[in-house]
């Protein structure tokens, strides 16, 4: 029977939010509603003294609230993710600055008035004293003696340091190998810049209760952590996350700004709506990345991979962010090793407290950061022993056989054909031609490029008994409801919270597999507190392989049930009914038939029950899944470096990614086309800037270069399906791979554009002045020398 | 992303644009607001009252008069780059104008509204310098002319007085023989100018260059022409190792100035081979007719 698996059905979402019918957060318009807006620091390292007398007075001002208002009765954010065995401490962060602060952007004051315009002016009116204090924004410098300390209770700066691998071993590798190289990298920071700034809107309920529209990822998470802070019971507390407008990380964790939201509101009886605009955004919503790394590879002259060492330094910001803890460790450190069999691994990372906004998960978490460094150095490997990276690759690659793979970390890779995915590159990007192109084009005095990225990542967040272990303060399993209605119509009710992933498409395809439903009348209901389970919301490319768990289960458990009782309603066997175009009947006897909707209202009517049968077409299932799944694959990338003014041109883009099976194939590639746009974007364009006094310079548009269309390449995207065995889909994620992918990929392409002028490596974004100034060099003429 | 309060009156003549300016100290014109709104809301510029002169017809319009090419402040970036006659006589302005960030911003953004802010970074001032533009300025006392290489003061500071309209650009034609080319390294962010360079060449009956101009834009505080580009080309055949030894000395009495993305070396390094670039483009043009 042809399935909808696997098949590139339209994407259900688009409708409604091309023709402007989606509902964000900030299209939530309640009668009586109230505006807020923040006071927000100016100083990177400041005593304060707040005077809010002259905002108060002004008309339309309903309420100012400071540190001093909230003592007491809003709880301070918390840090969810408490890395074991690595010294962490978690500095307390308020919700509102008291006596000090500690980045630019910290919320001070929020004023609420009547409408949004008031409530900017009286913020305005709120007088702050600033007394500086010494202030250090750079990670390494944090570190130095004699630094400003960013926390009282965090001396040295240092908030943790966290190890994996096996150092001796690696040092006894280092020791024994014939061929070390080394690198120092910055894997810069980045704006996640979702297109939907942050924002939310607070009603009370009777009895003290609360609803809240927010822009959240993770709305089950948002509840649990708001209703600790809030002192406020989560029966009394829904949290509703509408269409949200991208989140790429940045909208899982909780911050102050809706916390505080959600307290004017109580305070005030009356709905409170705050919208984040973007100057705030740049600020006040968490950076992603941020990391300075000492690595090395060692190994032996016939290619063979022994060792890798990372010394690595994570800026955290100012306070430890919800989840901020495990992405330089955990989500990093594991995966280090990458799509190699590589012996000795040796991992160090010191989490270092800075006068920044906080970092957090932006998409890929991690994975990124140790992704560039592996391809990096195989890549230096390869050059220095004088080998083709791809053959360098595939000598160390681990093999095909060797699944389910334990890495020296202690992840076990599920399963992988990775030479394959990298042969499918090779053979698409015409690999050896180009390298001949590559020759010919030398001798003219062009700088042509080859860069490969074999990557393999962890998601589909993951086992829950591994996030207790590695101190992730929650689980990571999933949830859903399968719900029946009378008329045949199937709601698919979850507990994770897509915002872009299309999973309102994909499990509607599921489920219409399943019972044999039209899939028009399958429909998906998330984000909600309200009406879906608990769940643990959408990051981490989990929501496929760890919801789509729990939706497959729920669905087949519905199925079965149809099944049943179809077959007393034919008077059949169970085994002898099957479903053909959606109607039941006994095989080989297709002219008795039900449909899937006949049933659901023998369901639900329950006049002609078989004995034992309860009543009603509906089923739940709760999924935690056994394993991690990995992704992987092998980007391609052709670039070529003008000789003139340091432009990188991408002449091709080849995409393989593996995901497992592919449930619709347009959704992964437009998946990987967003993750690759936002990889391109740190090699190329991207990079969070604070000047010496402490301010993020690049705190627009203006100066903060996403890409855009104008700048995108066409994106070549072809695939491998090799099943994880550890989920009932058999499916991978696929959210972040292409951003985990693509950065290696086009910065292994321009330094080996550049190879000829013996340039082993090159700093992040890849600006046309950065390369023009190494080629200037490179050919031996100062800058202002070289011409056309 | 709020702004301060302001009054806002609607003008439908340019009488009563300039009475509603003299009424309130400060006021200010608004056009198509691509520049000005997102100062106020970034609460960069305060204004009392803005006077709304969209209305306004008279300002209006792309035409050619007496063989003279006369812009009105309220022509849109979309109605230049568009415009037939443009693109054959005027040929670097047409390319300056498609270059002005996207389609919506050139649909609403307006040539009077883009010289008059200043930005250095702006598109339009690089071309109209190279057509040595005149441009009409209207006030209560009536009307004066000023030309391009005396409108921009420094970085949105111009040559305009309060309650100061400009009307009109107009620029006289290059002549037979003659053709001109537009060249822009966009900022990837802002998508403004880092750089931009235009170029004109008018040929003798043997091929060679009679007159060259070069104007430069984005590198400096303002735009200005290159005077020793300009002579270097004269008498020279326009072919690029030509134009590439005439514009050595491009800054010859100019500081560029660099930023945080662009150093000012690298600004002079791409002005220079972008001015060689487009001097052969037009020198290229000029010859084929
Ligand atoms: C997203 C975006 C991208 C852009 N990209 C570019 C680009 O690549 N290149 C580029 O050159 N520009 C760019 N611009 C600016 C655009 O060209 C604007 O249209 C232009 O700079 C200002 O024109 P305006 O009609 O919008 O003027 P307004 O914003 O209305 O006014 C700007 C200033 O000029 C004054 N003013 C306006 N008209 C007159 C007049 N007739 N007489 C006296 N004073 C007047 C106003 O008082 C104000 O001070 C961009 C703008 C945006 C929003």
């Amino acid at each position: 029977m042809p399935t909808l698996f696997g098949t590139p059905v339209r994407r259900r979402e688009d409708a409604r939010l091309i023709r402007g019918e989606g509902l964000y957060t900030d299209d939530v318009r309640l009668p009586d509603m109230v505006y807020a807006a923040f006071v927000r620091s100016t100083h990177p390292s400041a005593r304060i003294r707040v005077d809010a007398s002259a905002a108060r007075a002004l008309p339309g001002v309903l309420a100012v609230f400071t540190a001093d208002d909230v003592a007491g009765r809003v709880g301070d954010v918390p840090t969810a993710w408490l890395v074991p065995d690595s010294g962490l401490r978690t500095p307390p962060r308020p919700v509102l600055a008291r006596d000090v602060v500690r980045y630019v952007g910290e919320p001070i004051a929020m004023v609420v008035a009547r409408t949004r315009a008031l409530a900017a002016d009286a913020a305005s009116a709120v007088n702050v004293a600033y007394e500086p204090l010494p202030h250090v924004t750079d990670a390494r410098a944090a570190l130095a003696p004699g630094a400003p300390q960013v926390h009282a209770g965090v001396p040295g700066n240092v908030l943790f340091t966290w190890h994996a691998g096996d150092r001796e071993a690696t040092d006894r590798a280092f020791a024994e190998a014939e061929v070390e190289v080394s690198l120092s990298i910055r894997n810069q920071r980045l704006v996640p810049a979702a297109m939907e700034p942050r924002t939310a809107v607070a009603a009370p309920t009777p009895e003290g209760g609360l609803t809240l529209w927010t822009t959240s990822q993770n709305p089950h998470i948002a509840r649990f952590v708001l209703s600790g802070m809030l002192s406020l019971s989560e029966q009394r507390l829904r949290v509703v996350a509408p269409d949200v407008g991208g989140g790429f990380g940045s909208k899982i964790p909780v911050y102050p700004d809706e916390a505080m939201v959600a307290h004017a509101a109580r305070v005030l009886g009356v709905p409170v709506k705050w919208t984040e605009t973007r100057s705030e955004a740049f600020v006040a919503t968490i950076h992603g990345r941020d990391q300075v790394q000492d690595v090395a590879m060692c190994g032996r002259r016939d290619g063979t991979i022994t060792g890798i060492r990372v010394r690595a330094t994570a800026n955290m910001g100012a306070y430890l962010s919800l989840a901020a803890p495990g992405v330089p460790t955990i989500l990093f450190g594991l995966i280090v090793p990458g799509a190699y069999r590589i012996g000795a691994v040796d991992v160090e990372v010191v989490g270092v407290a800075t006068h920044t906004t906080p970092t957090d998960a932006y998409r890929g978490a991690g994975r990124p950061e140790a992704t560039f460094l592996v391809e990096r150095l195989v890549d230096t490997f390869a050059r220095r022993i004088g080998m083709d990276a791809a053959e360098v690759r595939r000598r160390n690659f681990v093999p095909a056989s060797a699944f389910p793979y334990a890495t020296p970390t202690g992840l076990v890779y599920d399963s992988g054909d990775y030479a394959a995915a990298m042969d499918r590159a090779l053979e698409a990007v015409g690999y050896e031609a180009m390298r001949r192109r590559q020759e010919d084009l030398r001798r003219e005095g062009r700088y042509l490029g080859i860069g490969l990225s074999t990557y393999v990542e962890v998601c589909g967040l993951g086992p829950s008994k591994v996030a207790g272990a590695v101190g992730f303060q929650g689980g990571l399993w999933e949830s859903a409801t399968v719900r029946v209605h009378p008329s045949g119509k199937v709601a698919v009710i979850i507990g994770a919270s897509p915002h872009g992933q299309g999973e309102e498409t994909t499990f509607a395809q599921i489920v219409a597999d399943a019972l044999g439903a039209p899939f028009e009348d399958v429909e998906v209901v998330h984000g909600d507190t309200a009406a879906t389970p608990m769940g643990w919301g959408t990051y981490g490319s989990r929501t496929t392989p760890v919801g789509g768990g729990a939706v497959s289960l729920a669905a087949r458990r519905v199925a079965d049930k149809a099944r049943r009782l179809a077959a007393h309603l034919l008077e059949a066997a169970e085994e002898d009914v099957v479903v053909t175009d959606g109607r039941y009947h006994v095989a080989g006897a297709p002219a008795r038939s039900l449909s899937f909707a006949d049933v659901a209202l023998q369901a639900h009517l329950a006049w002609r029950l078989p004995d034992g049968m309860e009543p009603g077409l509906e089923a739940s299932a709760f999924y935690d899944p056994e394993n991690f799944v990995f992704p992987f694959g092998c980007h391609a990338c052709v670039v070529e470096v003008d000789r003139n003014t340091g432009e990188v041109r991408i002449l091709r883009y080849v995409a393989v990614d593996d995901c497992g099976r592919i449930i619709n194939p347009m959704i992964v590639d437009g998946q990987v086309h967003g993750g690759v746009a936002q990889g391109l974007g740190q090699a190329l364009w991207e990079g969070a800037v604070y000047d010496e006094s402490g301010q993020l310079v690049t705190a627009s548009f203006l100066d903060y270069a996403l890409p855009r269309a104008r700048l995108m390449p066409h994106i070549e995207t072809l695939h491998t399906e090799t099943p994880s065995p550890h989920n009932p889909l058999g499916v991978k994620g696929v959210g972040e791979t292409g951003t985990i992918a693509a950065t290696p990929a086009v910065v292994n392409a321009v330094v080996d554009a550049l190879a000829p002028l013996g340039v082993e490596h090159v700093d992040m974004p890849m600006t046309p002045e950065r390369l023009w100034r190494i080629l200037s060099r490179a050919q031996g003429r100062a800058p202002e020398e070289v011409r056309a | 992303m709020i702004a301060e309060a302001f009054d806002y009156e609607r003008a439908d003549s340019l009488e009563a644009a300039l009475a509603a300016l003299a009424r309130r100290p400060g006021a200010k014109v608004l056009a198509g607001g691509h520049s000005l709104l997102p100062l106020l809301k970034l609460r960069l510029a305060q204004v009392p009252l803005l006077v709304d002169i969209d209305g306004v017809g008279e300002l209006g319009g792309v035409r050619v008069e007496d063989g003279d090419l006369v812009v009105g402040a309220l022509a849109r970036h979309r109605d230049v780059a568009d415009s037939e006659a443009v693109r054959r006589g005027w040929t670097a302005l047409a390319q300056a104008a498609s270059h002005v960030g996207d389609p919506q911003v050139r649909s609403r953004g307006t040539v009077g509204g883009n010289l008059a802010h200043g930005d250095p970074a702006s598109d339009l001032p690089t071309a109209v310098l190279l057509f040595d533009g005149v441009l009409t300025v209207a006030s209560g006392a009536g009307l004066r002319q000023v030309s391009a290489r005396d409108f921009w003061l420094g970085p949105f500071a111009t040559a305009l007085g309060e309650g100061e309209i400009l009307t009109a650009v107009r620029m006289a034609p290059l002549g037979d023989r003659a053709a001109s080319a537009y060249r822009k390294f966009p900022h990837p962010a802002s998508g403004y100018a880092v750089v931009s360079v235009a170029a004109a060449v008018r040929l003798d009956g043997e091929g060679r260059v009679a007159e060259a101009r070069v104007a430069v834009g984005g590198a400096t505080y303002v735009p200005f022409r290159a005077a020793a580009a300009e002579a270097a080309m004269v008498g020279v055949r326009p072919d690029p190792p030509a134009c590439r030894e005439a514009v050595a000395d491009l800054f010859a009495g100019q500081e560029p100035a660099g930023d945080m993305y662009a150093s000012a070396d690298y600004r002079a390094h791409i002005a220079r081979l972008y001015a060689a670039d487009a001097l052969a483009a037009a020198g290229a043009a000029a010859a084929a007719g």
